[in-house]
């Protein structure tokens, strides 16, 4: 799975008869720092996502493994709206620099 | 599968029912020779590892295979955890 941030919607009314009722969201990368990355999905959201959280998002034939995005033409499924990250590695590499 | 060193953890009270009480971790892709090789990626934990362990992990719809529930939206889990590496290069 990837860190993303929900930066907008997609309304299609003409598409896949699979996806009627499907909610796509812009979901745009992000790194480790949260900073945005130029790189982003449109996913399917199984969670309730709203703009601006973050979330992560599961790709390729794994997006299809939950009831609603089961057999429906859709490679990226939003599955978790992160709380906390908790980067220890990091925190402890920046210690050592300062010491 | 793939080697990987934990980096941290990923806390997501709000997701996919079925992936309740299942432990979301930070994973840096590294080589034999523990050089990073690609963007970090957020994979189950199935092994039990912690921050700062080497791991290795699989990715796809395989990676649901291990775990406890057989329908889930997940794309990467640890499967293991190194105790050493030798290789060639």
């Amino acid at each position: 799975m990837f860190l993303g941030k929900v930066i907008g919607t997609v309304w299609s009314t003409k598409k896949d008869e699979k996806l009627v009722g499907a909610k796509f969201l812009v979901v745009r990368k992000l790194d480790l720092d949260l900073n945005e990355k130029n790189d982003f999905v449109v996913a399917v959201d199984s969670v309730g996502a709203g703009e601006g959280e973050v979330v992560l998002v599961a790709t390729g034939s794994s997006s299809r493994q939950t009831h609603f995005t089961q057999d429906k033409p859709v490679d990226a499924v939003i599955m978790a709206i992160v709380d906390k990250l908790d980067i220890a590695i990091k925190q402890l590499e920046q210690e050592k620099e300062e010491l | 599968m793939f080697l990987g060193k934990v980096i941290g953890n990923v806390w997501a009270t709000k997701k996919y029912q079925q992936l309740k009480n299942m432990k979301l971790m930070f994973v840096q892709p590294i080589n034999a020779s523990y050089e990073e090789t690609d963007e970090p990626i957020v994979a189950v934990d199935t092994a039990g590892s912690g921050p700062g362990e080497i791991v290795y992990y699989i990715t796809a719809s395989e990676a649901v295979l291990p775990l406890p529930v057989n329908f889930a939206p997940v794309d990467a889990s640890i499967v293991g955890i190194v105790d050493s590496i030798y290789s060639e290069e």
